[in-house]
């Protein structure tokens, strides 16, 4: 039977109709390619009276496929797919050409452009007479939510859901929850107590009935499908017995080994072998750094575990697997900060009165090792004269291209932090001041008023090599400054190096675990940059915070409390549609070689051993095709794109150059054996 | 480890020492330098300026002429300002079609040709540093720079971006410091270490030049360094040889001895001061050497050739003499 094909054009406004003659299209579609029954040209394909065309004619002229020639299928495919369902034409039944991104935006030659067209509209037709009715399915969703990184954003995500009611696995790497807003002291442009605000929600992520809180541990690996993940975590090894331990924190004061803390403090500070990285840690339960405890090193000691009042001390305890079952992820991993050292010219590392930005948040905060006092390398002196270097290891070539969007506002808010706890003169080295959400602006002015000094440029070098009178014994920051046009020396007792957020170290084996993919820089990859910002390529994998790129306080928190708003539409809806766009092993034909098993970027082909041949797992494929062209005894097919559809569509793009040979006139596929 | 050598018009005079102790350390360490046959001028650090094409057909011949030592793709240059230019020239007549061909067709003229990425242009301390490396360099030290205070000095031109010496870190170069480390010496902090020496600025601008000159000398001096180690003739010559000249600018009385690393490599090696150049340098080496037991023997200052007086009138008999 022959089908009858309807042909759409879109106008896209002007979009395409500026470059393609969209008219003599659809007349030339109509008059000319075998089996087009109807072909139409309009405004906006896309609009409510677009889709209606279609339904109708699907309805009147007993349509059986359809092709739109539009934008690129990655925008409107859904959009077409539902008009011809709601006309009951099976969705796989349609095809579209993308008219709009591979010909009118990138051509110039109005004649060119619209003989491609043709050919991309002849390709479809052809291809969408060979397509075959799909039927997509069901899956349940597991209501329980996994919540990877315990810091503003994973907390902010974690209380949304369990909130609503819904159960909650938070995993964080370190001791206790908090992450990097923790360890500030004020947050811009409110100036409010960082940890005053953070720290009522950390103990509610510990009360709560909903939420798992597991802190030392890290998620070793994800199977499944959105849905129905299945994660595997680690529980690392605390050597303190959870279920025993009152949180007293004897064992902490008695503890004798003191250690540099690199972590919590940013190395300016210490904390004990056994330790809380911060008294309003959550949870409570202290932890015992292995590296440094005596007992580990030495075999004596055992100090902590002869004071603890409650016998909660294990020195043999080993790290505990626990496997979960989760619907949804969320990704919450943040950033690792600049490690300064790699400017050198900044001499961090090496003259004592550099600072990181870390260290300086460290000083400023009451419960910080200097007790709030903002104070040189040898703890007494207090600084005259500060600079404060922007653009540390961002907006640079060399290192981070990027902008790291937060370092400018809390430059502003050590200018403010620095002049009223020491009355210094303070300096930022800005290439340009990025304030741009509500009233930063505002603080920024209140800086300048402060009389914190701006110089814009970039600073070239840090050094104590003096040579001009008033230099001896201090830092010199060599800098030039574009608005003056001219060198500048300026002499100073501290300089603070404002350090770019950079994606943690293993965000790349983070993504190839959860399957989700990286930008160049390393920050997670959206769905969309503006209209998908939280969800991932990957079903069921949702990211949030500063994984996904940098932002501040406020940015990440929405976007925690966005990651939580998708999660619970999932676990409301309760069921998922799984894409019947998908690979399919003929087990008669398989000879069990496993070439696809490791091929396939999704994980989702397994091996049968009792059968000895490979499985593709439905739900997992995302139907890319890997395995279909790998498998050497072609006993894979993938539905929508049969090798039947694929040189059908080629067959109709060389409409032309066929037709020259005869009409109807069959391509023997070259070099694929039948 | 064979490789094309071209020491460049210093090394033949001010720089002597360098090349009489880069040739006194190959041996021992293993290096084969072939000079490249019939050499000329790099052009040094103003050519460019004035003309181009010139000055890159300069440079060119010499890549050109190394081409001829078969089998040999590095070009070694221990000066840095003939390495930065042999550098330049080479990516240049890949890159800058224009250039390249005008630089081509005078090649031409003389029976020559260059054609970028032929040859691979790097600095003597690569080479130590890299090719040698500093297990070999610690392993054949027998006489170790115990308790010299050296601070380590790289100039400007083996850090331009771009052009920077081998995988060193061009805004903080530190091979040089950890070859000195290897060899015994105590590093001392040289904030200054990859700062301008002045280049020819003496000669234009005296105030200029002494005030560069004086930066370097006054950090070695405020870090208490025994001397200064560089690996540039240019930079040697600056804070050397108008030490004493700077020194009476500014009513200072600095003395800080410079020497090439090459020289302190000979002398962490046993070999004898006397074989590695030293005692030629004009801010005396001897003190800071007798640390490590070194005996210097000075060269001979031969005294100054009476000027002649330009307004005297020429003697009978002497007439065609300059």
């Amino acid at each position: 039977m022959a089908e009858k094909v309807g042909v759409y054009i879109c106008h896209c406004g002007s979009n395409i109709a500026g470059m393609v003659d969209v008219e003599g299209l659809a007349r030339w579609a109509g008059a000319n390619l075998e089996d087009v029954t109807v072909a139409r040209d309009y405004k906006f394909m896309c609009s409510s009276l677009g889709q209606e065309l279609i339904e109708e004619d699907i309805k009147k002229e007993g349509l059986t496929r359809v092709v739109v020639g539009a934008c690129s299928p990655h925008l409107h495919e859904k959009t077409f797919r539902k008009a011809c369902a709601n006309a009951g034409l099976n969705p796989y039944l349609m095809q579209m050409a993308s008219l709009r991104e591979q010909i009118s935006w990138v051509s110039s030659d109005k004649d060119k452009a619209t003989e491609k067209a043709k050919a991309l509209i002849s390709g479809a037709v052809r291809r969408v007479i060979e397509q075959e009715e799909l039927f997509a399915s069901e899956a349940p969703v597991n209501p329980n939510t996994l919540v990877v990184g315990g810091g503003v954003t994973g907390i902010q995500a974690a209380l949304e859901l369990a909130d609503a009611g819904y159960h909650v696995y938070l995993v964080e790497r370190e001791p206790s929850i908090g992450g990097h807003m923790a360890q500030f002291d004020k947050t811009f442009p409110t100036l409010d107590c960082s940890a005053c605000i953070l720290t009522p929600k950390m103990s509610d992520v510990g009360q709560h009935e909903s939420i798992t809180l597991l802190s030392y541990a890290e998620v070793e690996e994800v199977t499944g499908y959105v849905g129905n993940f299945h994660a595997r975590i680690r529980k690392r090894a605390r050597s303190v017995k959870e279920a025993d331990c009152t949180g007293c924190g004897v064992c902490i004061e008695k503890c004798p080994k003191k250690v540099i803390d690199d972590v919590f403090e940013a190395g300016l500070g210490y904390r004990k072998a056994i330790y809380r990285p911060f008294p309003q840690a959550v949870p409570k339960y202290p932890v015992i750094d292995r590296e440094a405890c005596t007992y580990y090193l030495k075999g004596t000691c055992k100090a902590c575990e002869k004071f603890c009042p409650t016998n909660a001390i294990d020195f043999e305890q080993q790290d505990s697997f626990l496997d979960l079952d989760v619907g949804n992820v969320i990704l919450a991993t943040g950033f690792d900060m600049f490690d300064s050292t790699r400017l050198p010219q900044y001499g961090y590392g090496r003259l004592a009165n550099v600072f990181s930005n870390l260290e300086f948040e460290r000083m400023c905060n009451a419960a910080g090792p200097t007790d709030g006092k903002v104070v040189l390398r040898d703890g007494v002196t207090t600084p005259e004269s500060i600079a404060i270097v922007h653009c540390v290891g961002s907006r640079d070539k060399k290192h981070n291209p990027y902008c790291s969007a937060v370092c400018c506002m809390a430059a502003l808010k050590f200018g403010h932090l620095a002049i009223e706890k020491t009355g210094a003169q303070v300096y930022s080295f800005y290439i340009d001041m990025r304030t741009p959400h509500k009233n930063y602006e505002e603080f920024y002015d209140r800086l300048l008023a402060e009389g914190m000094q701006f110089v814009r440029g970039r600073v070239a070098e840090v050094t104590d090599a003096a040579r001009l009178p008033g230099e001896e014994g201090k830092l010199i920051v060599q800098s030039e400054d574009t608005l003056a046009g001219r060198q500048r020396r300026t002499p100073v007792d501290m300089v603070v190096l404002m350090g770019a957020l950079e994606p943690r170290h293993d965000a790349r084996e983070t993504a190839l675990k959860f399957g989700i993919s990286c930008s160049m820089n390393g920050w997670f990859t959206e769905r969309h940059p503006k209209l998908d910002p939280v969800a991932t390529m990957t079903d069921g994998v949702f990211i949030a915070g500063v994984c996904q790129g940098p932002k501040d306080i406020p940015d990440s928190v929405a976007q925690g409390a966005a990651a939580a708003a998708r999660v619970m539409a999932m676990i409301t809806k309760g069921t998922v549609l799984i894409e019947p766009v998908v690979a399919t092993i003929h087990e008669e034909n398989c000879s069990g070689c496993r070439i696809c098993n490791n091929l396939c970027p999704y994980n989702a082909i397994t091996f049968l051993e009792d059968k000895g041949v490979s499985y593709v797992n439905a739900a997992l494929c995302k139907g890319c095709g890997t395995c279909v062209a790998a498998c050497p005894a072609q006993a894979i097919s993938g539905a929508h794109f049969s090798n039947e559809q694929i040189f059908s569509e080629i067959e109709g793009l060389l409409y032309d150059a066929i037709s020259g040979n005869g009409a109807g006139h069959k391509v023997e596929p070259a070099g694929v054996p039948a | 480890m064979k490789y094309s050598y071209y020491p460049g018009c210093s090394l033949e005079k001010n720089a002597a020492s360098y090349h009489e102790s880069t040739m006194a350390i190959a041996g021992p360490l293993g290096l084969d330098f072939v000079e490249v046959e019939d050499w000329n001028c790099c052009g040094a650090t103003e050519y460019h300026a004035l003309n181009q094409t010139a000055a890159y057909a300069l440079i060119a011949r010499n890549l050109a002429q190394a081409t001829k030592n078969e089998g040999l793709d590095t070009l070694v240059a221990p000066c840095s300002a003939c390495y930065l230019n042999l550098r330049k020239c080479d990516k240049y007549m890949a890159t800058e079609p224009e250039l390249a061909g005008r630089v081509s067709q005078a090649l031409a003229e003389a029976g020559l040709s260059y054609k970028g990425g032929t040859l691979h242009v790097r600095h003597l301390l690569d080479i130590v540093y890299n090719d040698v490396g500093l297990e070999t360099l610690q392993a054949k030290t027998t006489r170790p720079l115990k308790g010299l205070r050296v601070a380590p000095y790289y100039g400007c031109m083996i850090v331009r971006p771009g052009f920077h010496n081998g995988d060193d870190d061009p805004e903080y170069p530190v091979t040089l410091d950890r070859i000195l480390t290897a060899l015994g010496a105590e590093l001392v902090d040289f904030p200054m270490k990859a700062h301008c020496c002045g280049g020819h600025m003496t000669q234009i601008s005296e105030a200029t030049g002494f005030e560069l000159i004086r930066r370097l000398i006054k950090s070695a001096d405020d870090y208490e360094a025994d001397l200064i180690v560089t690996i540039c003739p240019m930079c040697q010559l600056n804070l050397d040889g108008f030490q004493g000249a700077m020194n009476r600018h500014f009513g200072t009385s600095y003395h800080i001895p410079v020497l090439y690393f090459t020289q302190l490599i000979g002398l962490a090696l046993g070999l004898a001061p006397r074989d590695l150049g030293v005692g030629s340098e004009i801010v005396s080496a001897k003190e800071a050497l007798s640390k490590i037991g070194a005996e210097v023997e000075e060269a001979e200052v031969a005294t100054p050739r009476q000027r002649r007086d330009d307004k005297a009138l020429p003697m009978p008999g002497r007439r065609g003499e300059g």
